[in-house]
Parts: C-alpha cells; sequence; structure tokens
C-alpha cells in the first residue's frame, strides 16, 4: 500500500501516455482526450514527441480541466507507461499519491515501482496476444484495449467513447466492429479485475458550451483560406508541415470552381524556404494573395527576401510555427525564441509587422487578416505561432466570420485612375502615412509600369544613390510602420481586483498559462494588471502599461527575453523596470512555473527595500 | 541600370507592326552596360522579337536576378513591370508571378553567375516544373560586375583576363535543361541576331518552360585569347543546328525548299528573313538524340546553336496544377471566401 493517500479528484487531473514513436498510439489517445470532451469536460492536451520517425519516445498529455485551464499544469497524476525505455523517467513524473498505468504481462520486481503511487497493472500484451494473431493488428488494438482498460478506471461512459469510435470508422464497418471489441476487452478486463473506479474520476458536465477543438496550424490554414490566399508555396519543416497540409486539404474541399471542377489556388512545395519565399513574393507583386508557412531555420533562409519584401515593398505573408532554436535545436520542441529574427529580418534597416496569437481563434483571425495587412501595408506581415499552438488541439471559442467583410487590397493604382490623369509614383507618399501606391503588372498599356528593384530608388522607382532620396525613401518606411501601429490588432489589458504597482506582459501561447497563474497568485496575495501584446509595432498603451507601473514582469519563452529588449529597444523603456521571466526548456510553460516566478520576485521586494534606480 | 531615359522622338517612317507599334515602343532606357557587350545584341533580339509578334508590351512580365545580363530588363519593354529580384532567385519570383496571373507573358533573363552558381537550383526546379516562360540566360562565363571571376559556365582549361586557368569543369545549361524536361530548349550567340530573334519569338510563343542559353561574350572580362566565350572562340566554334521563324496569327506564307539549305521568305511587315531549313539528321524533336548530338560536337570543342529540342504538344504549371482559367489574382471574396456556412459546419465538425 502506498504511504501517500492516492489523488482523489474529479474532472482536474493530468494523464500522461508515454509511448514509442510509430507505435500507432496517437489515434487512441487522441480519442481519449476527445471522449472526455464528450462528457462535457475541458481538455488541454500536448504531444511531446522527438524529432524521429520511429522508435525514439514520444509522450502525449491530456489535462482534465473542469475549470477551463488550458495551459500545460506540469506534473502527473496518472502515468500510462507503455515505453520501457523511459520507464524510469515516466515514474520520476508522477505526482506524490499518483496512479502508473502498465503492462504488466512480464512480472517486474518491487524495487520498478514506487510506495507513494498506486500502481494498476493490465495484462496488455497477453490479452492482445490471446486475441489477434497479425502483429500489426496485437499493436494497434492494444492501445484500444488500454483505452477501455481506462474508461472502466475513470468511470467514463462507455457510450460516449463507442460513438467517437463509430464517427472515426463511418462507413468502415469491419474496423469500427474491431476497435469496439477491443475496447470492451480493456473495460472488461478491469471491471472484472481491477478496482474501479479510482480517485481520478470524469464525472458529466456542461463546462465545454460551444467551443471547438482545434489545433492552430489546422485553423491558421482556414484563415488563409477565408483571408483570400490564392497562392501557397512551402518547403516542408517541423512544427509548420501541418499548416501547409491544412490548407491544402480544406482547398480541396473548398476551393475548386463548381463548373469545371478547377482550382481556384495554387500550391507548391519549394525545393527550398528561399524558393518559397520567392514564389509568395513574384505572386503577391503580381496581385495575388500569397503565403509560406515555416519555422525558425526557413526564416533564416528567407531573410533576404524579406528585406526585398521590405524595401521594394512587397506583400507576404509568413506563417512562422516557432520551435527551439538556434540552429536546429530542438525541432519538435516550443518556444518563442523568433521574435528578434523575424522583428528585424535581413541586413540593414528593417522593421516588420509580427502577430501574436495567443490560440487557434486567434491564429485563424490573424491568418485572415495578415492578408490585409500585407496588402494594405505592402510588407511582410508574419503571424507567429509556435509548436505548442501549432500542433496541439486546444479549446477555444469558434471560428467566426463576417460574410459582409471584403478584402482589403490596399492601395491598387487602376488604368482608371491612372486615365484619370493620377500623379503615379510608385514610392511617393501621396496621403501621408508612408504607404505608396502600386500597380499590377499588365495593368495599362502607357501608364503606371515601373521597375521593382532593391537597389536604391526615388519616389518614382527610377534607379538611384542619391543620399538624400535613400534617406527620404528610409523615413517613409518608418512612417509607414507607425501608421501600422494602428492597424494591427491592439494589446488587451485586465487590470487586477485591486489596485496595484505591478504588471506582467505577456503574448502569444503563453496566454492560458498567464490566465490561470493569475489566480494562483491572487491567491497568494500578489495582485498584477495584464497586458496582452498582440502585434508588433507596439501599440501607444504598451508603452503607457509600462508608465502606469513600477515594476513589469515580461513573461516569454525564450532565454534572452527577446519581447523585452524590442519593447525596450522600440519605446526607450528603461530595462530596469522590465523584469525578464524566461521559460526556454521547449516544453510548454506552465501556470506553476509563471506564478513561481513572478511570486519569489515579489517576496523579494517585500523583504528588500526598492532599490533606488541611478539614471 | 540607368535612369536615363531614350529621348521620345523617332522618325515619323519607322515601320510598324500589327498592332501600329513601333521598335521605338519596345524599346526601354538607355543601356549602361559596357559599349559592345553582348547582352545589348540580345536587348535589341528581344526587342526585335517582342515587335515582329506584334506583342503588347504591358502585357509582358520580364524578370531577373542580380548581375550584368539582370539589368538588362531595364533596357527593353519600357512600359512592361520590370523585376530586378535577388541573385539567383529570378526562377522562383517568375515562378509566382506566374501562379498569379496566367495571362501576361514571362521574360526571365538571367546570367551564368545567376543561373549557373547560386540559382542552379531555382534554374532546374523552374524548368522541372514546366513554368510557362521564356528563360534566357546572357552567357559570358564570367562574373564582370565584381570584375572577371570565372562563373560555373566558364569552360574547362580556358583562361581568364589575368591569365588564370580554369581547372573546373563547366556546367552546359542547356544539357541540363534537356535533361530536366524543358519542351523548348535552343542556344543562341548574341552575335548572331538573325538566328537569335526567331529563336526568342519561338519561345515567347511556346507554352511551357522554354530556355534558351545565349553565348554574350563580356568584352570587359572574357573576349581575349584564351576565352571560349569570346566573340572569336564563338565564330570559329559555332555550328547551328538550324535556323527557323515564328510567324502566327496571320495568312500562313509558304516556301518550299530542300533541307539544309537557305530560303529567303517576306514577312508580313517587309522585312526579309533568313530560314535554314533543319538538316535531314537532325530531329529538333527528339530530347534524347539532342543530348547525344549536343555532347558529340562538344567534345568536338564546337558550340551547338539553334532549336536543339521542342514538344509542340507541352503543357506547363498551371495545366499540372489544373487552375482555372481566370488569373488567380482577379479572383475576389466572393470567389474565395467559404462564407460563414461552410464555416459554421467546419466548427460542429470540431467538437
Amino acid at each position: 500500500m502506498p504511504v501517500q493517500s492516492p489523488i482523489s479528484s474529479v474532472n482536474d487531473f493530468v494523464v500522461r501516455f508515454a509511448n514509442v514513436n510509430g507505435s500507432g498510439s496517437a489515434s487512441a489517445n487522441e480519442m481519449f482526450a476527445r471522449s472526455i470532451l464528450r462528457h462535457g469536460v475541458p481538455v488541454s492536451p500536448r504531444n511531446i514527441f522527438p524529432s524521429n520517425i520511429q522508435g525514439l519516445p514520444t509522450w502525449y498529455e491530456v489535462r482534465v480541466t473542469e475549470d477551463g485551464h488550458l495551459g500545460a499544469r506540469g506534473g502527473v497524476d496518472m502515468m500510462v507507461a507503455m515505453n520501457p525505455q523511459t520507464w524510469d523517467k515516466d515514474l520520476a513524473s508522477i505526482e506524490p499519491g499518483g496512479y502508473l498505468f502498465y503492462d504488466s504481462t512480464k512480472p517486474m520486481p518491487a524495487s520498478k515501482f514506487r510506495a507513494d503511487i498506486t500502481v494498476i497493472g493490465v495484462p496488455l500484451t497477453a490479452i492482445t496476444n490471446s486475441t489477434y494473431t497479425d502483429p500489426r493488428q496485437r499493436q494497434l488494438f492494444k492501445n484500444i484495449i488500454y483505452l477501455g482498460a481506462l474508461c472502466a478506471l475513470l468511470d467514463m461512459d462507455p457510450k460516449l467513447v463507442e460513438q467517437l469510435i463509430g464517427e472515426q470508422y463511418k462507413g468502415k464497418e469491419k474496423l469500427l466492429s474491431s476497435n469496439v471489441h477491443a475496447l470492451h476487452l480493456g473495460r472488461d478486463w478491469a471491471l472484472q479485475n481491477l478496482k474501479c473506479p479510482l480517485g481520478l474520476r470524469i464525472k458529466k458536465a456542461d463546462k465545454v458550451g460551444d467551443r471547438i477543438f482545434i489545433e492552430g496550424n489546422n485553423a491558421a490554414a482556414l484563415g488563409a483560406v477565408y483571408g483570400g490566399a490564392t497562392v501557397c508555396a512551402w518547403y516542408p519543416i517541423t512544427p509548420s508541415s501541418s499548416l501547409a497540409d491544412a490548407f491544402t486539404s480544406y482547398c480541396k474541399k473548398l476551393r475548386h470552381d463548381p463548373e469545371t471542377g478547377k482550382a481556384k489556388y495554387a500550391i507548391v512545395q519549394g525545393e527550398d524556404e528561399l524558393a518559397s519565399i520567392g514564389i509568395v513574393i513574384g505572386a503577391s507583386w503580381n496581385g495575388a494573395r500569397a503565403f509560406t508557412a515555416t519555422s525558425g531555420p526557413g526564416i533564416s533562409l528567407m531573410t533576404e527576401f524579406i528585406g526585398l519584401s521590405y524595401f521594394a515593398e512587397i506583400p507576404a505573408v509568413i506563417m512562422n510555427v516557432q520551435r527551439a532554436g538556434p540552429s536546429t535545436g530542438m525541432p519538435t520542441r516550443t518556444q518563442q525564441c523568433d521574435i528578434i529574427a523575424c522583428a528585424y529580418a535581413s541586413h540593414g534597416d528593417t522593421k516588420h509587422v509580427l502577430l501574436l496569437p495567443e490560440d487557434p481563434a486567434e491564429a485563424f483571425e490573424f491568418a485572415a487578416q495578415a492578408f490585409d495587412l500585407a496588402e494594405r501595408l505592402q510588407t511582410t506581415i508574419f503571424v507567429m505561432l509556435d509548436l505548442d499552438i501549432g500542433m496541439n488541439h486546444r479549446l477555444c471559442r469558434p471560428l467566426k466570420w463576417d460574410d459582409a467583410r471584403q478584402y482589403d487590397r490596399g492601395k491598387v493604382m487602376t488604368a482608371e485612375m491612372l486615365d484619370d490623369g493620377r500623379d503615379f509614383g510608385r514610392y511617393l507618399d501621396v496621403d501621408g502615412d508612408g504607404i505608396p501606391y502600386r500597380t499590377y503588372p499588365g495593368t495599362h498599356p502607357t501608364k503606371g509600369s515601373f521597375f521593382t528593384r532593391g537597389t536604391s530608388r526615388d519616389r518614382y522607382a527610377r534607379y538611384s544613390e542619391e543620399g538624400s532620396v535613400y534617406a527620404d525613401n528610409m523615413q517613409r518606411l518608418v512612417r509607414k510602420f507607425e501608421t501600422a501601429q494602428d492597424m494591427v490588432p491592439r494589446p488587451l489589458q485586465a487590470n487586477a481586483a485591486k489596485p496595484t504597482k505591478y504588471g506582467v506582459i505577456y503574448f502569444g501561447s503563453t496566454a492560458p498559462a498567464m490566465d490561470e497563474a493569475i489566480g494562483l497568485l491572487e491567491a497568494n496575495g500578489h495582485q498584477l494588471d495584464r497586458l496582452r501584446i498582440r502585434a508588433f509595432p507596439f501599440h501607444s498603451s504598451v508603452a503607457s502599461f509600462i508608465a502606469d507601473h513600477d515594476f513589469v514582469y515580461v513573461v516569454e519563452q525564450n532565454r534572452d527575453a527577446q519581447l523585452r529588449s524590442l519593447i525596450v529597444n522600440e519605446n526607450g523603456i528603461d530595462p530596469v523596470r522590465l523584469v525578464p521571466i524566461l521559460h526556454y526548456d521547449g516544453t510548454p510553460i506552465t501556470a506553476r512555473f509563471i506564478a513561481g516566478a513572478i511570486g519569489d520576485h515579489q517576496d523579494q521586494l517585500k523583504l528588500t527595500p526598492l532599490r533606488k534606480v541611478k539614471s | 541600370m540607368t535612369y536615363i531615359a531614350k529621348p521620345k522622338f523617332h522618325h515619323p517612317g519607322l515601320p510598324k507592326n500589327d498592332l501600329g507599334f513601333t521598335h521605338r515602343d519596345y524599346e526601354g532606357k538607355i543601356s549602361t552596360l559596357c559599349a559592345g557587350c553582348g547582352h545589348d545584341s540580345i536587348t535589341a533580339s528581344i526587342i526585335e522579337a517582342c515587335f515582329e509578334l506584334s506583342i503588347e508590351p504591358h502585357r509582358v512580365a520580364k524578370i531577373s536576378g542580380i548581375g550584368c545580363s539582370s539589368k538588362t530588363p531595364d533596357y527593353f519593354l519600357g512600359n512592361s513591370h520590370g523585376f530586378n529580384s535577388v541573385h539567383g532567385r529570378m526562377p522562383s519570383v517568375l515562378t509566382g508571378a506566374n501562379l498569379a496571373n496566367r495571362d501576361l507573358i514571362y521574360l526571365g533573363v538571367s546570367g551564368d553567375g545567376d543561373s549557373a552558381s547560386i540559382g542552379f537550383g531555382q534554374f532546374a526546379h523552374s524548368i522541372r516544373r514546366g513554368v510557362n516562360m521564356t528563360y534566357i540566360v546572357e552567357n559570358n562565363g564570367v562574373y564582370g560586375l565584381t570584375k572577371g571571376q570565372f562563373s560555373a559556365t566558364a569552360d574547362r582549361g580556358s583562361k581568364s583576363k589575368k591569365g588564370v586557368t580554369n581547372t573546373d569543369n563547366a556546367i552546359d545549361l542547356v544539357a541540363i535543361a534537356l535533361q530536366l524536361g524543358a519542351s523548348f530548349v535552343a542556344r543562341g550567340f548574341s552575335g548572331d541576331k538573325t538566328q537569335l530573334v526567331p529563336l526568342i519569338a519561338a519561345a515567347i510563343q511556346h507554352k511551357g518552360a522554354a530556355f534558351i542559353d545565349v553565348i554574350s561574350p563580356c568584352i570587359a572580362f572574357n573576349n581575349h585569347a584564351g576565352s571560349t566565350k569570346s566573340f572569336d572562340y564563338v565564330r570559329e566554334h559555332n555550328d547551328a543546328v538550324n535556323r527557323l521563324d515564328v510567324i502566327t496569327g496571320r495568312e500562313p506564307i509558304s516556301v518550299d525548299y530542300a533541307p539544309g539549305t537557305v530560303q529567303l521568305v517576306e514577312q508580313h511587315d517587309g522585312s526579309r528573313i533568313a530560314l535554314r531549313k533543319i538538316d535531314a539528321d537532325y530531329d529538333a524533336h527528339d530530347r534524347g538524340g539532342a543530348m547525344t548530338f549536343l555532347q558529340k560536337h562538344a567534345a568536338k570543342g564546337q558550340i551547338v546553336t539553334g532549336l536543339l529540342y521542342v514538344d509542340p504538344e507541352s503543357d506547363d504549371l498551371h495545366s499540372h496544377l489544373d487552375t482555372v482559367e481566370t488569373p488567380l489574382n482577379t479572383l475576389e471574396a466572393k470567389d474565395l471566401c467559404p462564407g460563414t456556412t461552410a464555416l459554421d459546419r467546419i466548427n460542429a465538425s470540431l467538437r
């Protein structure tokens, strides 16, 4: 008997599956998460997988969270340990009083277990071997059998799980019946041989509402469809490939001419990232909405073209699904580490617009909006996802669209406008907002053509190396960037329950963990006002927020406090007033981490009088 | 690159084409390349070809990379949109532009540094994708803008202006284009406008990836004894497989003459061209034969020029992708956005 009392919790715990990559477990694990959702209980699942096709360890974690906390929690209440290779590590990650579920076909010595946890052995291999002869079936159905056993142990409604299996294998009766049979095998064995249910239980609730369950990459791809992207050029790279795959899939369903069956889109898998962004820039120059999806190493390769986009003022949209860098880094681990690389991408003086969605719903909205912004501002727009948003299912509000919405094609001079005698200078700032007019190739027989180049030119696109002409152009680009401040999504502020001298700034996938951390901090007496930054350039409210507080914590998932550096650099803020809270081990940031780090700092402030900062 | 516009006045008696345009309507700014540069001759040939085909200049998009050759789009078709992109990456930019609007004519101008070194991959992949374009490499075997370094098309054993011998093997872009499936492959010589103009005209009319390698001596850095890309060397070693002309959209002019002979033919605009009928033993529809022919003559130190291969039934990238006939850049929200009804269905499927 464990010394520690077993954890007892309804609709609030973490189950982690430890599997071997390529064992076919992903489908069963995801079905487990979806089954809980069907009980009306929110879940927040995360893939933790290696940069490997087959054989290495992979984990799938499901946070069951009736309170709706969608960030990673940290710690494991129940480990489904299906990978002997990671046994010791998996065992160590279980919370005191937690549960270990394992394949008990082969007896294991007592030394392989912990005294403070409850061990649940199910002879999975023995059950599958006695039922199936085909090796692949034995492997695949073992996953469904443990799903069945978990249903019994966690008191889940078997009908809801069967309903999901029915949906997944609709029209494939043989697969449907065999999966349901495997599910029953596991459930029946558990009911007959184990004490069911455990302290951890699922109870039907009504906490999901109309929310949807979708990965950020999928949502961003759909945003590109709704935003009118017709050209996608991309090169496979983790964790962004599924975005291009999803775009392809949605286009096949939604973008074919009903009469001819022909495609109203063009998708090219480039030979590399350089070609991909080149295709995007060529298409955008010619008036199509185009994008690429990539990750950090791809951004590195694209930077020369990104500079061209900035200087020659050609629209482009880049969906950057960030992963841990530098170099190849940790390709399958999450970070927010491309902030500086994207904000100032390429050589010379550049500044680029970054959109920072917090979840799939915003990924959809920002992806669609990126095409309007790219054409309005005639420059590269980065949609900064990361692996945690991009490749994990996340509960979010339903995706919304306004059918009355028209695409903002920006300042495009037409043949009629040219015939009306409008003065066309490709780089003329006619409206004072730094944004010039452009023309599409083929617009007019004698007017409006110009030469696009990465070399310096005057307001009429004529090559010039005159210093004053160059400086005039660069200043206009600054004006354009200032114009962008009021076009991009504004920061969202939420104030603490009581007046406070302290604030916290965060962005992107940190949001759900921050939401939860605020509650933990408040419980310990720490009040913080919050500002979620949603875009660069920064809105003036960012500087105001910092000015209104003695200290502002800046929470981000990288080593070097990149957002903090950008705020300091762009707003002239005294760095001492921005306290970095940094998480960068490649795992998603947790509420526990944020609350711990900020709480420690706050506690120190109470102990030590505030040091006077010398000017 | 130049900012010097050509004077607009011209002789009132200049011949006009079907659209009423004169040669002047196909010109661009004044070239700032070295006097006598082969690239300027290619520019003149492009102007002539577009004039003869009665192309509306603004319906052409001219795209280049970086380098001497890539400057030249500024010097022709002044009423066309041009794009001087980045070194070696013209093919991807052109591919994107072509995907956006399939209705324009795409002229890609590149150099041997651009296409055979930094842009070798992009050259290869644009060819294998069958992008509908005329891809012209102005090939002088040398980096002119950076004062004379060998390019990847410089022949092994050839000498630089400084007397250095090239020890690397040359890349033959024509051979590569053939191997990659280009449906139109030709080689020209900048000093042979009679041959080059119809090659360019045919390439423009070809549907699919049309590639023309034009030997274009660099008079500043690669026109000396020891260079295999000099005017003298190419003239002495040139073996033209055929002469051709392209006339479309009018009443056909018929001639009848023997294979291997030359025939002067009067065109609709009054000019005359010389046709050399393809030699009886050369079949421009045989890709494998073209590769063998190239290698056989290269071994003899001969530079084969002319139309080496053409597939008259070719298609292009848009055909492969099965895209709508309407240019993608003209599609609007009503054509592209699936709307709230579809989104509601998607939302429902995600619960």
